[in-house]
Formats: structure tokens, C-alpha cells, sequence
């Protein structure tokens, strides 16, 4: 297992990669960065349990919040609307 | 060649896959055919009763709300809804907070509280428009969010499952438990709706 590197309130910033496979990180969060929302435990890699392997080693998962007005450029709703997602460790970096 | 309703129309490569697998699966005796029947029966009963039950708990109960907020899975533990497999996350409205779900990636819900999900859930429209105007998608549904109001779209991505804990609204305040379960919608506990006094 890989122990959790961020803490609720930090900054982070969602890696812009584009591999191939089974990925639980949507597109449209590539690239964007947020506030960790709180820290939902360790559980297997879904990239390697779509394999058919062991999911090992396990990934810590967070909840990470964004403000929607930095994801969608033209967002119509109030500003200080956010949308929520779980994004594993080894796609974020500090920011 | 005509079915009794409809034309006939071959399975489809998941169908096939799925009539294969079960058909294997019996023959090999690893499950037999009742117990495939007696779970789909299982999955199709299921409705939003045990969701509406756990939010008018939560209500009544400002001590069972706070565990419920805390750590979801084992707050329904202690009602003996046994959540398997699911690590649940309420999030809670409030004057200042909506609430709303949704899984742009596929289709993932509290199937073990809210029962099957509705058809417009996993279609490709609710899934995108959801998360990039959600204001315009519940104004659809008939809800307006104040513009003052933070609203929050929760996407379930991973191994989390979301329900909405609704604010309770006046006029219950003498209500138990039973009644006020019964004005917990489904779509108010999916976020799209909130539960009102007739």
C-alpha cells in the first residue's frame, strides 16, 4: 500500500495524462486543480484490477473538490457552485 | 420470424455473454437456476424504503445524523441495513447547501438503499449535463436552487457511493418516524427533488 500524501484543504492538481484503459479519472478533471475534501481510504488500483490483477498496491482515494467556474470556462450557475470527485493518489500531484 | 409482442430480435454480444456465463455457471453447479432467479427477484424488489428509512432516523435523531455523516456505512449498520461491498458518503442540504449525484462514468448508486436506479440516472444526458450546468438540469426537474445557495454535484467515480440527506421541511415537526419516511422520494435522496408537505 502507498501511504496517503495529502491532507484535507490541501491543493492539488489532477495529472493531464491520457492512457489507454480501464480509468476512473474522468477527462473533463484532467488538468484542473482543487482542495482535498477528505481522504476516503485505501482500495485497490482499478487500472490494475481491470487487468485482472491483484490491484496491488493499493491506492489511497480522495475527494476532491473543484470550484465549477475553473472546470467549464462558460458555467452559468453561481459562482460559488463546486462539483466533487474521486480521484486515486497516483493521479494527483501538489499544486 | 414474430415474437408474441414485437419483432424478434437476436442477443446482443452483453446478452449472450451474460445467457453464456449463466448457463456455464449452472452446468458446472457453482449456482443454480432458482438462486439466479431469487436474486434477480431480490435486486427487483428492492425500492427506496430502506434510503427513506435511514433519512427519517436521521432526522429524528440528531445524535444517529451526526454517525450517519461521520461514516454512512456503519450508521446503516446500526439499523441492520447491512451495506456490502459499498463505503457510503451522506452529504447533508442545508439552507446554504444542495446536494446532487450523479456517475459520469457509468451508472454507480446506493442500489442497497435506493433499489435499481431510474433509466434517465444512466442516460448519457443526465450523466454529462449534470455535472456542466446543473442548475439548468434540476430547473427540468422542476427544482429551482436559489442563486445564494452552494451547489455541489458529487461525482461518483470510485469506491464511494453517495445518498442526499434532504433537509427536513416544516410541518413535520410532529411526525414519527413512518410518516415522515413517507415523503422521502427516491429523487429527493438522488438530490434532483425535496421532499415537501401536501
Amino acid at each position: 500500500m502507498s501511504a496517503a500524501r495529502f491532507r484535507p484543504g490541501e491543493r492539488v492538481r489532477v495529472l493531464r495524462r491520457y492512457p489507454l484503459g480501464h480509468i476512473r479519472t474522468p477527462y473533463y478533471i484532467r488538468g484542473h486543480t482543487g482542495v482535498i475534501e477528505r481522504v476516503c481510504g485505501e482500495f485497490g488500483n482499478p487500472e490494475e484490477l481491470a487487468q485482472m490483477r491483484s490491484g496491488e498496491p493499493k491506492q489511497p482515494l480522495y475527494r476532491v473538490r473543484f470550484l465549477q467556474r475553473e472546470v467549464w470556462p462558460d458555467y452559468r450557475g453561481a459562482p460559488q457552485d463546486v462539483v466533487e470527485v474521486e480521484i486515486f493518489q497516483h493521479w494527483l500531484e501538489k499544486s | 420470424m414474430k415474437e408474441e409482442a414485437g419483432s424478434y430480435r437476436p442477443l446482443s454480444y452483453f446478452q449472450l455473454m451474460e445467457v453464456s456465463l449463466r448457463e456455464l455457471l449452472v452446468e458446472k453447479g457453482i449456482v443454480s437456476e432458482a438462486e439466479v432467479q431469487a436474486t434477480v427477484e431480490d435486486m427487483r424488489s428492492r425500492g427506496p424504503e430502506r434510503g427513506a428509512r435511514v433519512v427519517a432516523h436521521a432526522w429524528s435523531d440528531a445524535a444517529f445524523k451526526a454517525r450517519l455523516l461521520a461514516d454512512g456505512t456503519r450508521a446503516c449498520e446500526e439499523l441492520g441495513l447491512d451495506v456490502p461491498a459499498l463505503r457510503l458518503v451522506v452529504v447533508e442540504n442545508t439552507p446554504a447547501v444542495h446536494n446532487v449525484i450523479v456517475c459520469t462514468l457509468c451508472s454507480c448508486y446506493p442500489r442497497m438503499l435506493l433499489g435499481i436506479p431510474p433509466d434517465w440516472y444512466k442516460s448519457r444526458n443526465y450523466r454529462s449535463r449534470v455535472v456542466r450546468e446543473p442548475r439548468t438540469v434540476l430547473a427540468e426537474f422542476g427544482l429551482q436552487v436559489p442563486a445564494g445557495v452552494e451547489l455541489r454535484v458529487h461525482d461518483s467515480t470510485a469506491d464511494m457511493r453517495y445518498m442526499v440527506l434532504p433537509m427536513r421541511p416544516a410541518g413535520t415537526e410532529r411526525w414519527g418516524e413512518q410518516q415522515l419516511a413517507s415523503i422521502v422520494t427516491r429523487d429527493c435522496m438522488i438530490g434532483v427533488a425535496v421532499p415537501g408537505v401536501r
